[in-house]
């Protein structure tokens, strides 16, 4: 009953292992999204923060104009960073759902599937990737209020989004290394609390890497929401650029991506042990 | 991402891929373990136990809270990797060729593992996408499985709104779906209401008869392991204390005799007591959702 139709079934899969990989991944992916899209409360909520960091945070700062921004105002330098922020500041706490669904034995079932354990993983970058999208639609609303010139071209916008979706993939990602590291609800909060902040603070989110000393510039050069925030401000932004060019950010990010996964695929399987 | 076990040769890659012929391993066993073990840190979880499955037969393995059980199916299952000693199931070692088992294995964890945010098809559409099943085949086999399971006229509804006994049968329907050759559940009944728990013994043993599955279930129930089970091995401080069909093993002690009489005979236990905090609170844990 097991035998020869099993066996034939999941041979083509064998014989196309990218194409395998990327059926598994989107069938994790839109397993996450329609749980989303069913309970979309933590969008909103998640939302606030960002309409606070721009309306407070960016109008008060925007007169104190002692923040070199090159061409364009203060408020329009820190919006992008706004925008990684909350990508970051979502995704990073990706590994409390996934320490969640271990606890329910949920990924017990996926790590005993014949799955690759790596398109398990991406499955879930990609769905936090869509994720990222929400976060964009916020920002520009709110960049549109607060009157912020945005580009519209179409390479522009998808830009946008590939680069939100791919700095989302790196940064959730990063949180399932964590939760596969500490492996409790409690230990990963604390963590968690612990991480975001600096990566926030040691990047060009909301002033530019020359105003810092060196050695925090060199923590920055290291942190990959600074090659995010410098292609959103590029893409982004009527007459924004990037500092580091497209080329380093996503060339740093993809990279990033990729060491990441190869760890995460590594590491998933230790959750259930 | 790494897949195939490239050290050693491919069984499943040659062109005349014969069945039987990558079976000839196990003999004519489904399970067949040999001196397996698992060490925690200097703890013995496990402790090589030797144990044989016949094929289409359901296997108990019997004991208290804390006695291995569920550190032995997660071998089985390819979650662990054994410390020492070796275990072939469905026709492969564990060790080195897990992807191959993992084809040939369905699982039901301790915990209520469907997605409670999904319905119920959409937890079986899942399982079909991940076991590679081809498209035309998945919609009919998912049909099948929830009809097997009395789960059609709920399909459609949140996992979330379902009973214990309700849940436990999707998972079963979800751990059927590629037509396994040995199936492994954790406490399969824990926590669930008598009239939930006959249906899910009423539903194994349906399972045995129609596919020929092999099952093997962990339990701490001496009334599930007498009842559902065709053979038990009774499992303490993560030792095999004893093997045999619940009648030979009752009629080895003394005419008369319980499974419970069993268990302290073989084990020099009795199964209430075994367990320490943490097993017993994970146990009610479970328990507690299901109830
Ligand atoms: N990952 C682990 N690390 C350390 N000890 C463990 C781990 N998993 C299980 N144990 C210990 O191994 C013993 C057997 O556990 P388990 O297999 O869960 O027993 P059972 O399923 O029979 O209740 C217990 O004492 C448990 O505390
Ligand atoms: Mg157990």
């Amino acid at each position: 009953m097991s035998g020869k139709q099993e066996e034939l079934q999941t041979a083509w899969a064998d014989s196309f292992p990218l194409l395998g990989f990327l059926k598994e991944s989107l069938a994790i992916a839109e397993v996450e999204l329609k749980k989303l899209i069913r309970d979309p409360t933590e969008l909103f909520t998640r939302a606030v923060q960002p309409v606070l960091w721009i309306v407070i945070f960016g109008q008060v700062f925007s007169r104190v104009r002692g923040i070199p921004t090159g061409t364009i105002g203060y408020l329009a330098f820190m919006t992008p960073g706004i925008l990684a922020q909350s990508v970051l500041f979502s995704a990073i706490f990706y590994g409390i759902a996934v320490i969640w669904e271990r606890d329910l034995g949920i990924i017990h079932k996926l790590l005993v599937s014949p799955a690759r354990r790596g398109s398990l993983v991406f499955g879930k970058a990609i769905s936090s990737g869509f994720r990222g999208f929400v976060q964009v639609v916020v920002i520009y609303f709110l960049a549109i209020a607060m009157g912020i010139g945005l580009r519209w071209q179409p390479y522009a916008i998808l830009g946008v989004l590939f680069s939100v979706a791919l700095g989302s993939a790196i940064f959730s990602t990063f949180s399932l290394i964590v939760a596969c590291i500490v492996k409790t609800r409690e230990r990963f909060m604390g963590i968690g609390q612990l991480l975001t902040m600096p990566l926030f603070f040691a990047s060009n989110a909301i002033y530019p890497l020359t105003l810092m000393p060196v050695w925090l510039r060199w923590f920055a050069r290291l942190n990959p929401l600074t090659y995010l925030v410098d292609s959103l401000r590029g893409l982004m932004i009527t007459g924004g650029h990037s500092v580091h060019g497209f080329g380093v950010d996503f060339g740093v990010m993809l990279f990033v991506f990729i060491i990441f996964l190869l760890i995460a695929d590594r590491l998933y399987p230790t959750l259930v042990q | 991402m790494k897949e195939q076990p490239t050290a050693y040769p491919s069984p499943g890659k040659s062109m005349d891929f014969d069945d039987t012929e990558n079976r000839v391993m196990s003999g004519s066993w489904a399970i067949e373990t040999n001196g397996l073990t698992m060490r925690f840190g200097d703890f013995t979880a496990v402790d090589a136990i030797n144990l044989k499955v016949s094929h289409g037969k359901i296997f108990g393995l019997l004991g208290p809270n804390g006695a291995g059980k569920t550190t032995t199916i997660k071998m089985f299952t390819t979650l662990l990797k054994p410390t020492a000693g070796a275990a072939i199931v469905a026709g492969f070692d564990v060790g080195s060729f897990p992807a191959e088992v993992r084809k040939r294995i369905g699982y039901v964890p301790q915990m209520l593992s469907a997605d409670g945010a999904l319905t119920a098809y959409e937890n079986l559409m899942l399982s079909a996408k991940l076991y590679g099943m081809k498209r035309p085949d998945r919609k009919g086999r998912i049909a099948d499985a929830l009809n097997f399971m009395g789960l059609n006229n709920s399909s459609h509804k949140l996992v979330k709104t379902y009973s214990g006994g309700m849940i436990r049968r999707l998972e079963l329907a979800q751990a059927m779906l590629h037509r396994p050759g040995v199936l492994f559940l954790d406490e399969p009944t824990i926590g669930l209401d008598p009239v939930a728990r006959r249906i899910v013994w009423e539903r194994l043993i349906a399972l045995k008869e129609k596919y020929g599955i092999t099952i093997l279930i962990t339990t701490h129930d001496m009334e599930e392991a007498d009842q559902l089970c065709d053979e038990i091995a009774i499992m303490h401080h993560g030792k095999i204390a004893a093997t045999g069909s619940p009648a030979s093993l009752k009629a080895s002690v003394e005419p008369g005799a319980n499974l419970h009489d069993v268990f302290v005979y073989y084990s020099g236990g009795s199964i209430e007591e075994g367990g320490n905090y943490r097993d017993v609170r994970k146990t009610r844990r479970t328990a507690n959702r299901l109830g």
